[in-house]
């Protein structure tokens, strides 16, 4: 199992033909309090870059893009009573979406998590 | 704002303190500002509502207009300060009591709204003949050029712009400030008097713009610092950044200039009747007043509403739709209300879609939400009344 994560603060992991998809644990201190997360509907074919998530801080609205295309397989439904828990959790029950991987070479562009830490520094 | 770089902005005199606090600063009507420290927006906020919040608000635009010549009669020296800025606005200064502070609006000549302030007379006699006025930060400069000019040779403006401002808001902000100040707890809501402390002069006025009952605190720079740390002191009291200070305000169904107030909105569309004066209406001698009294008669095209929106936020310029789906306003602030834990937002709409339960949506993203108008404010205020 790996995790990949891009440029604009998403992460994805990777099991098999599966990826979780949610925010990283820098790109949620950013954000603040989170408190509405609006997802994709299941069954959705997306490209890479395209806007799939939104997440609302009491500030304002973010956009999450897909970090690789792919078809939405299941979306996190306990973010609609409980958007703390992208705060609280991002890279565990606070995921977003479940994407069902179209091209496994478009995960080769992302940086893996040492890339990505000294991307934040 | 946007544009500004961030060598541009000025800083407050607690700059330090905040960056030391982990404040996030931001950059807020030209000032490097908190807009949150570590513990977040949703629980500075419920904090606020439940004990005492402190606020740095020294961006926004203290000063002291005082007549050139008294005549030593206090009376006539009062009426003679507030004739020279009654013509810029739509409040009774001269009926002011000693002490008293009044929400007004600046206006231009079609009754639009160029800034909301507070002006307030002096409480002692020998300081009659002159106004404290505070102004908001994004229209400070003229403001205060628009003041100056209308009262040039006669009275003098005196910015306090580089002192600190501090708001202590929130049920425990009484007891908060009275432990250092025991003569506060006897302040009206919108009153104000001035105040020696440690070597110093605090301008202390019971006012605030959450909802809550409160004080804003002038302090000189000098002194910031120590007056903060002596609040700061005090187990009931956190720092509360520019955000929560925000969603308190729309909770508490205020305008915000700028957003809920422009140049084209008159203080009638904005639901702010009470800020235009009784004698004033009758005397007719406002900027704007031939348009004001006509939307005082009822004549209105809009008027500003709240509204409980089901669902995501509804952020300023979101569009409001009737029942048939026809676009009929624009919502001026949107966000979350941490007290009530969903979107609230504030609007204009035509009135006859302005009643309380009326049935209306907003478009979010493309998407139409269901929204329902509500009685103002959100959260009920809490301002002190005096016992009689």
């Amino acid at each position: 199992m790996t995790i990949k994560f891009t440029q604009d603060h998403e992460y994805i992991r990777i099991e098999g033909q599966t990826g979780i998809v949610g925010i990283t644990a820098y790109a949620q201190e950013q954000l603040g309090d989170i408190v509405f997360v609006e997802l994709p509907a299941i069954g959705k074919t997306v490209k890479k870059g395209d806007e799939t998530a939104v997440v609302e801080s009491v500030k304002a609205a973010s956009e999450i893009y897909a970090p690789v295309g792919g078809t939405i397989e299941a979306v996190n439904e306990a973010l609609g009573a409980e958007p703390a828990m992208v705060n609280q959790d991002p890279l565990g029950t606070g995921w977003m979406y479940q994407i069902h991987i179209g091209d496994p070479s478009e995960l080769d562009g992302l940086m893996d998590e040492a890339a990505y830490a000294d991307f934040i520094k | 704002m946007a544009d500004t770089s961030p060598q541009d902005l000025k800083t407050v005199p607690l700059n330090d303190v905040h960056v030391a606090l982990g404040g996030r600063m931001v950059p807020f009507g030209g000032y490097s500002l908190p807009v949150q420290y570590p513990t977040g927006i949703i629980t500075e906020h419920k904090w606020t509502r439940e004990h005492a919040g402190l606020f740095d608000v020294s961006h926004m635009g203290p000063s002291f207009l005082l007549l050139n010549e008294k005549s030593g009669d206090p009376d006539a020296d009062h009426a003679a300060i507030a004739a020279l800025v009654e013509p810029l606005i739509c409040g009774d200064i001269k009926g002011l009591k000693p002490g008293q502070i009044r929400y007004t609006l600046l206006l231009n000549e079609t009754g639009g709204a160029l800034d909301d302030l507070m002006i307030a007379r002096p409480a002692d006699p020998a300081w009659a003949g002159s106004l404290y006025i505070v102004v908001n930060a994004g229209t400070k400069d003229a403001d205060f050029a628009r003041i100056a000019a209308a009262s040039a040779g006669k009275a003098t403006l005196n910015r306090a712009d580089n002192c600190a401002l501090l708001a202590l808001q929130g049920p425990d902000a009484v007891a908060v400030l009275s432990s250092i100040i025991p003569e506060v707890a006897e302040l009206g809501f919108m009153t104000y008097r001035s105040f020696p402390w440690n070597g110093t002069v605090l301008v202390i006025a019971r006012s605030g713009y959450t909802g809550e009952d409160g004080f804003e605190i002038l302090v000189e720079p000098e002194h910031a610092k120590a007056f903060w740390d002596a609040l700061a002191l005090d187990g009931r009291v956190k720092p509360i950044g520019l955000g929560a200070r925000d969603s308190l305000r729309l909770e508490a169904g205020l305008p915000l200039y700028g957003h809920d107030l422009d140049e084209t909105i008159s203080p009638t569309e904005a639901g702010l009747n009470f800020a235009v004066s009784k004698r004033r209406r009758e005397a007719a001698d406002f900027p704007g007043a031939a348009r004001i009294l006509k939307e005082y008669g009822g004549e209105l095209s809009r008027v500003r509403v709240g509204l409980l929106v089901d669902g995501a936020p509804a952020r300023e310029g979101a569009e409001i739709l009737d029942a048939s789906g026809a676009v009929i306003g624009k919502v001026t602030s949107g966000g979350f209300s941490p007290s009530l834990s969903r979107a609230i937002a504030l609007g204009f709409v035509p009135p006859d879609h302005a009643a309380v339960g009326t049935k209306l949506s907003v478009s979010v993203r493309g998407r139409s939400q269901s929204a329902e108008v509500a009685a103002l404010p959100f959260v009920p205020h809490r301002y002190y009344r005096k016992p009689v």
